[in-house]
């Protein structure tokens, strides 16, 4: 497996009234093709920040962020992102919302036909084909956020960057979308980041669990495979030990080293 | 206010209906039950028109809220009119001038002259003069509205020569423009031009300054061309807005076009309620108050329901 995505040396600062603030310090990580990466870390850990880095939505101040051997510009679909508040442009309808990302990337090749089946399959992914003529405003939350991952895996990206994608929703359809996130994923074997605050998320989702220092200059403190084997079933994982551990690993990190250091 | 309290009284019945459709369901589902399982007859209620009474009452008990403070209200201007002319020699009462109103509207449309025309054209002619002033205000102030909104460059420019004019009344123009046109009528369109436009340049520099950064991100993303940007991005975010900013004209054109006419003279109800008050006739002063108001009330609901249309839960 080839990386697709390194972040090599990265740091980045910014300039405020109250002078240099430094986000994020000597980052060093590589992504490699079709494996599912977590971003956790306690708030102002300079997580979004990273996942905007390798979205291109800012460049760094310092050190070299390379997509497939190129230097990351700037935005674009091939690292299509979801947000964590859906975006979805509340005067286009599901459909429409989803069709114009599958036109602005394979537009030019393809005809009008092809696109729309390209939308439609989109929408049968996360089971959303009932809502295609509905506004956004029209649905629920956890549906909006749906349409958001629909239009993301429309766009065939290369990476998947998702900023707390099911931050916003409560705990059932946060773990709805959970399970229809690994179908999918399971289905096109995406390479994903996600940045999260659940700590279950990140063990039942992802193949590595980065975990960051707090801020400021936050860097990478402790990378955690998770070798549980996939597909992932919840149920199953409520009993098995590896599981825990995997949650135990994560849960020390983050509230006995990072708790110290903030005292 | 008026505006709200009329759409409030439009929604109010239907409410009410709805609530007696449910009760009606309920009732029926309740009868439903006792008939298949025999259950104590003496606890569910008697089938038939019993049961509909109690819904048409909450019916007419909604409307009578909806409909009856205004009405009331309108009494009491009424009343405390036909006190008033009752207390004065020469101003006239409520029987009076609706003797005059019903005289007036009968042949609305009649012409004898340029300056003698039935209200229908006096009205019809002012409308002509807000929509002239008020169409150019819109293609001008609009475009000008998205670059200074979307150009920090252009708003540092143009902020000061807007504060600075923005507060002048639009009366104040209107001599420059009877100087430079020559003319009542377009000097008034000026007039209607120039009080009009700054409420939209600045509403729809306002839309474009707030739009979402969601959206743009998006746009980012999606690396969208600047002209997709914005026709799918930047122009239906900041429809609201413009909409906004063209209600609130309206308001101000229709009140301005009035005090244009009536210094400028011509046709139109401004110039119209003026040659009333030469002519001493109160009571068709009285009724101009009325039909501007209407006319004012008309079009800002007009506008308001254009804006409904446009605006899909968004901020």
């Amino acid at each position: 497996m080839n990386a697709i995505v390194k972040v090599e040396n990265v740091g980045m600062s910014f300039d405020t009234k109250k002078g240099r603030f430094i986000a994020l310090q000597d980052v060093n990580l590589q992504i490699r093709s079709g494996e599912v990466v977590s971003l956790i870390g306690h708030s102002g850990c300079g997580k979004s920040t990273l996942l905007n880095l390798i979205a291109g939505l800012t460049l760094p101040t310092s050190g070299v962020m390379l997509c497939s051997g190129r230097e990351i510009a700037g935005p674009g679909p091939e690292r299509a992102v979801v947000f964590q508040n859906h975006s979805l442009l509340p005067w286009l309808t599901c459909f429409e919302n989803v069709y114009l990302a599958v036109e602005r990337v394979f537009g030019a090749k393809e005809g009008r036909e092809a696109l729309k089946a390209r939308t439609a399959r989109a929408l049968e992914m996360v089971h959303m084909e009932h809502a295609a003529h509905k506004l956004p405003q029209e649905i629920s939350g956890g549906m909006k956020q749906r349409i958001g991952i629909a239009r993301a895996f429309a766009m065939e990206p290369k990476i998947l960057l998702m900023d707390e994608p099911f931050g916003a929703l409560d705990a059932l359809t946060r773990a709805a979308l959970q399970d229809e996130l690994i179908g999918v994923m399971e289905k096109t074997g995406a390479t994903v980041v996600m940045v999260t605050h659940d700590v279950d998320e990140a063990v039942l989702l992802s193949d590595r669990v980065v975990m960051m220092t707090n801020g400021p200059a936050a860097t990478i403190g402790e990378i955690l495979a998770v070798e549980l084997p996939k597909p992932r079933d919840r149920l199953q994982l409520a009993h098995d030990a590896r599981f825990a551990e995997c949650r135990a690993a994560i849960l020390e990190f983050l509230y006995q080293k990072q708790m110290k250091k903030a005292a | 206010m008026t505006t709200a309290t009329l759409a409030q009284g439009l929604e109010g019945p239907s409410a009410a209906e709805m609530d007696s459709g449910t009760r009606n369901a309920s009732h029926v589902a309740r009868d439903g039950a006792a008939t298949t399982t025999e259950a104590p007859v003496a606890t569910s209620p008697a089938p038939g028109p019993v049961v509909n009474r109690p819904a048409i009452g909450e019916y007419f008990g909604s409307f009578m809220r909806a409909v009856l403070p205004p009405l009331i209200g309108l009494a009491l201007v009424v009343g405390l009119w036909a006190l008033v002319a009752m207390k004065s020699s020469d101003f006239p009462g409520p029987s009076k001038t609706f003797d005059a109103a019903v005289v007036l509207f009968s042949d609305p449309f009649y012409s004898n002259g340029p300056n003698d025309q039935g209200i229908g054209w006096n009205i019809l002619s002012s409308l002509k003069r807000v929509a002239v002033g008020f169409g150019v205000a819109a293609l001008v102030g609009i475009p000008l509205g998205f670059i200074i909104g979307r150009f920090a460059f252009m708003n540092s420019m143009l902020a000061p020569i807007i504060s600075l004019l923005r507060p002048v009344s639009p009366l104040a123009w209107l001599p420059i423009g009877l100087m430079v046109f020559k003319a009542a009528d377009p000097a008034s369109t000026w007039t209607i031009f120039i009080c009009s436009i700054w409420p939209m340049i600045l509403n729809t520099a306002q839309g474009v300054q707030r739009v979402p950064q969601d959206y743009l991100n998006v746009a980012r993303v999606l690396n969208l061309s600047e002209f997709r940007i914005i026709t799918k991005i930047l122009f239906p975010s900041v429809l609201p807005y413009m909409l906004t900013g063209i209600r609130l004209s309206i308001g101000t054109a229709w009140l301005v076009i009035v005090a244009a006419e009536m210094l400028t003279g011509g046709v139109g109800i401004g110039f119209w309620v003026w040659d009333e008050w030469n002519n001493l006739k109160v009571e068709h002063i009285l009724i101009a108050i009325f039909v501007i108001g209407i006319v004012g009330l008309l079009l800002e609901y007009l506008l308001l329901l254009i804006a409904r249309r446009f605006s899909y839960g968004v901020n």
